[in-house]
């Protein structure tokens, strides 16, 4: 975003100063002011404990009349006009009692300008005074949690909202805006699921495109094909290959004329990304990852040359990449190797490309164990670790989901991958991992989950139903003794296939996880998610 | 001689019998359901005891025990054969002590003291002649096929007693009796069914087409998704192979799994099993299938799962319901102690 804010003013004000005189302002820009804000108000709290309280007893008053604008005023910015109707008020009387270096409001020829600076000077008020230790006003106190806490209005993403018409309707105006064809649903879908889409395998979304594409870039259509009939999956390979398009894509990338690269840049993406939903809706780590992009593209300042710009951005997601995935894997091999001992016999699901990693390392290592790797169809994934891990020389053991109970008594411990941890504990993967779990935990068999933190995600969620992942029901059928039994089950109209891709474990159900950043229980998710954000 | 035509044609029918027990095993499952191994068995043994030569109820007893030990040995998965073996051996007792007389009623193991205190009748030898023995055996061997032809209708009979209407309910794999309790709660009621398919035979893709036929609302789902929409579900019906002496179950693979999800969910978990699957036994062998498809990796393909008693809320048979603390009881009923090992 191009910063064309005053000149003047003490430093650390020039954030919320440049903000308000942006003008009427774009839903980002109006984002970007409140995350300032709370920096602003962040540091507002650093001065103060330097500083001595230096209150009296009439910055208590304007500050009482203040509250009641104040909240407004921190939520949308359209209404901040009639905020300092009453800020100029109270300000002027306690103007000469502040320390603070701006010059009065009637001293500025542009009223618009000081009308800003009162309020941006009540609020720094507001702010002192309820820091003190003896505020007394409780309207404060409730409004300062409420600033910190910086309600944002989380809206539902379309993709668990297929059976609201309003909803679907929007996202094909949307789409034709971007000119991205709309994929179509498929077939018969259990009522449970009426919310969700569920797409065929056999119409691709880039049978609809026009060739070649002129809004979206050939290696975003080669990845969204990948996704779509699943040459590309497992959330690490998913990331990877997102951010290594994306990087395609920058390097492909000319700024048009009159136009910043930070903006256009990420205008540019939009379409790609609704594309790749339109494909296969993304997942929690692809989200993680291109929230990150978005931010540090916004972040180039303006003054930087293309050239540049594309270098820095390039670095950014290589660095990315090694520290969250590869660095990440080597730290989590390092801590789940403590867990593994000799003789163990350890239990996997699926193929998870970190769990595969952890074992071959820990068998470099000269740990002695064997391997029992449970598959289920009808993705049959556990064929492929099966191979990687026999390939390395590792004893294995192939079983189907269905003979866990059988298999279960010989196993010490259970190694499962995720593939998002949610905020409030559960944790969201591989359809059949819940079950795992469950089996496990009947057994006393420890659970041990590996997930990397950049998997980590704010939603919360309780059960399999609410937001989940349809695959293609064709999957389903299966010939056996030369007849497939549900090979006409579209013609039957009491008879629906379902071919869910992800489940939630509840938290009880796992004993540890172990992310990069060290060996957690399942409900200190939340914790994680906070430093990160305070780091970001 | 028409005796020796008789006893050959009596023994090729053993033989082509038990031809059919052996292959039945190795395939995806047996060849013909439960129900109509249990028919065969018990009309197989009423030629026996019709054509094969004997004097008194012991030796008919012996060469009724030697056979069912081949058809045993020629399938031990296969329980249902052993169980009519039983109860046809408790009808010959019955037929035996009421043609002996009066004394029925102590030979009987009616009471709790009976069951403690009779460590088996040792001084009865069941060596005297009768002359109605036959026909009083043969006559109680065709009751016994009537009820076992019944049992079916008398399970599906009761469906209207389980299941309410908008129901969900959830079954595995696939089981005749339950179809059958199903499609007969489906005339009156609407309710919805989702199947588990059972992997690697996927059985429950066939019991889906069949229920979908009768206008039920069915959905297939893979195994793995078991616990995901196990939430949903209002109650789980299965089938099974073998009801075991202690209110046990020796079901097809994944059942386990199946009652555990249930558990955990506080759902009932309703077992619609016939009493001739019920079984003398307590320990199972799980009858395994080994492969070993590359230099070092072993493949099991467990063919049965034990179920304990504890995850089991009811039994549905075609005598009504019980729960598994009970089974035991009935077991006494049907077969006698002496016989259990055959």
């Amino acid at each position: 975003m191009a910063d064309c804010g005053e000149p003047d003013g003490p430093g650390n004000k020039d954030d919320i100063t440049r903000s308000k005189n942006e003008g009427k302002e774009l839903t980002k820009e109006e984002k970007q002011r409140l995350r300032k804000q709370k920096k602003h108000q962040k540091k507002q709290k650093e001065r103060k404990n330097e500083k001595g309280p230096s209150e009296t007893e009439k910055d208590k008053t304007p500050v009482s009349l203040l509250p009641p604008p104040q909240p407004v005023a921190t939520q949308k910015a359209p209404s901040a006009l009639p905020a300092p109707a009453s800020a100029p008020i109270p300000v002027p009387a306690s103007a000469p009692f502040h320390s603070s270096p701006a010059p009065s409001p009637a001293d500025k020829p542009a009223k618009s300008k000081a009308e800003l600076k009162a309020e941006r000077r009540a609020r720094q008020e507001t702010d002192r005074a309820a820091k003190q230790p003896g505020s007394s006003s409780s309207g404060i106190k409730t409004k300062v949690p409420l600033s910190e806490l910086n309600p944002v209005v989380k809206r539902l993403p379309e993709h668990v909202q297929v059976d609201d018409p309003a909803v679907v309707k929007r996202l094909a105006k949307k789409l034709e805006r971007q000119q991205i064809p709309l994929r179509s649903d498929y077939g018969y879908k259990v009522s449970l699921f009426s919310h969700l889409h569920q797409y065929s395998r056999k119409a691709p979304l880039t049978q609809l495109l026009s060739i070649p594409s002129t809004v979206i870039h050939p290696s975003i259509v080669r990845l969204g094909l990948q996704y779509s009939q699943g040459i590309v999956a497992g959330s690490n390979a998913r990331s990877v290959a997102l951010l290594h398009a994306f990087k395609q894509v920058i390097r492909d990338y000319t700024t048009p004329p009159n136009e910043e690269l930070s903006r256009d840049l990420v205008n540019k993406l939009k379409p790609y990304i609704s594309f790749l939903n339109q494909c296969r809706p993304l997942s929690a780590s692809m989200g993680n990852a291109i929230k990150y992009i978005k931010k540090e593209i916004s972040n180039i300042p303006s003054q930087c040359k293309e050239e540049e710009a594309k270098t820095k951005l390039l670095t950014c997601i290589d660095r990315y990449i090694e520290e969250k995935i590869v660095l990440a894997a080597k730290a989590i091999s390092k801590y789940a190797i403590e867990k593994i001992s000799d003789g163990d016999v350890i239990l996997v699901y699926g193929y998870s490309s970190l769990v595969n990693n952890i074992l071959c390392e820990a068998f470099e290592k000269s740990r002695k164990f064997r391997v029992i790797v449970v598959d289920s169809r009808p993705r049959l994934e556990g064929r492929e670790a099966l191979r990687r891990l026999v390939q390395r020389g590792i004893s294995c053991t192939y079983v189907l989901i269905s003979a866990l109970s059988y298999i279960l008594p010989e196993v010490s411990k259970v190694f499962l991958g995720a593939h998002a941890l949610l905020a409030n504990g559960y944790v969201m993967s591989r359809v059949g991992t819940s079950q795992i779990a469950l089996v496990a935990r009947t057994y006393n068999v420890p659970v041990l989950v590996c997930c990397e933190t950049y998997k980590f995600c704010e939603r919360v969620q309780t059960d399999s139903f609410v937001s989940n992942e349809l695959d293609d029901p064709d999957d389903l059928m299966v010939t056996r003794k030369g007849k497939t039994q549900l090979e006409n089950w579209q013609d039957v109209s009491s008879l629906g296939l379902l071919n869910l891709v992800y489940d939630v474990t509840p938290p009880d159900f796992v004993d540890l996880v172990i992310t990069d950043l060290g060996m957690i229980p399942c409900t200190s998710v939340p914790v994680v998610l906070r430093v990160k954000n305070l780091d970001q | 001689m028409p005796g020796a035509d008789k006893e050959a044609d009596l023994t090729e029918r053993i033989e082509a019998f038990l031809a059919d027990l052996k292959r039945g095993g190795c395939g995806t499952g047996p060849i013909r359901g439960s129900g109509e191994t249990a028919r065969e068995t018990t009309a197989l043994l009423r030629k026996v005891t019709a054509q094969a030569r004997w004097s008194s109820a012991g030796d008919l007893m012996e060469i009724i025990r030697k056979e069912g030990r081949r058809m045993t040995a020629a399938q031990p998965s296969e329980t249902t054969v052993g169980n009519m073996v039983l109860r046809v051996l408790k009808i010959i007792r019955e037929e035996y002590a009421r043609s002996r007389g009066s004394s029925e009623e102590t030979d009987q193991q009616e009471s709790l003291h009976k069951l403690l205190t009779s460590g088996g009748l040792s001084d009865e030898n069941f060596r005297q002649h009768y002359v109605h023995l036959k026909a009083n055996v043969i006559e109680a061997i065709n009751e016994l096929l009537t009820e076992l032809e019944g049992t079916t209708d008398n399970i599906a009979m009761q469906a209207l007693e389980h299941i309410h209407s908008n129901e969900v309910i959830m079954t595995v794999g696939r089981s005749r009796t339950v179809e059958a309790f199903l499609k007969d709660a489906a005339r009156k009621r609407k309710f919805h069914v989702i199947v588990a398919e059972c992997a690697p035979f996927c059985q429950g893709h066939e019991m889906a087409t069949n229920l979908s036929k009768a206008s039920i609302e069915t959905t297939v789902i893979a195994d793995a998704a078991i616990f995901a929409v196990m939430s949903r579900v209002n109650k789980v019906i299965i089938g099974t192979q073998t009801v075991l002496a202690n209110g046990g179950l020796r079901a097809v693979n994944g059942t386990h799994t199946v009652a555990l999800a249930a558990r955990h969910h506080s759902t009932p978990l309703i077992v619609c099993a016939p009493m001739f699957k019920l079984s003398p036994q307590v320990v199972i062998t799980t009858v395994v299938r080994n492969r070993i498809i590359l230099s070092k990796v072993n493949v099991h393909c467990p063919v049965f799962d034990y179920v304990p008693p504890e995850l089991i809320t009811l039994f549905i048979s075609n005598i009504g319901g019980n729960a598994p603390s009970y089974i035991y009881r009935l077991m006494s009923e049907l077969y006698h102690p002496e016989d259990h090992d055959l």
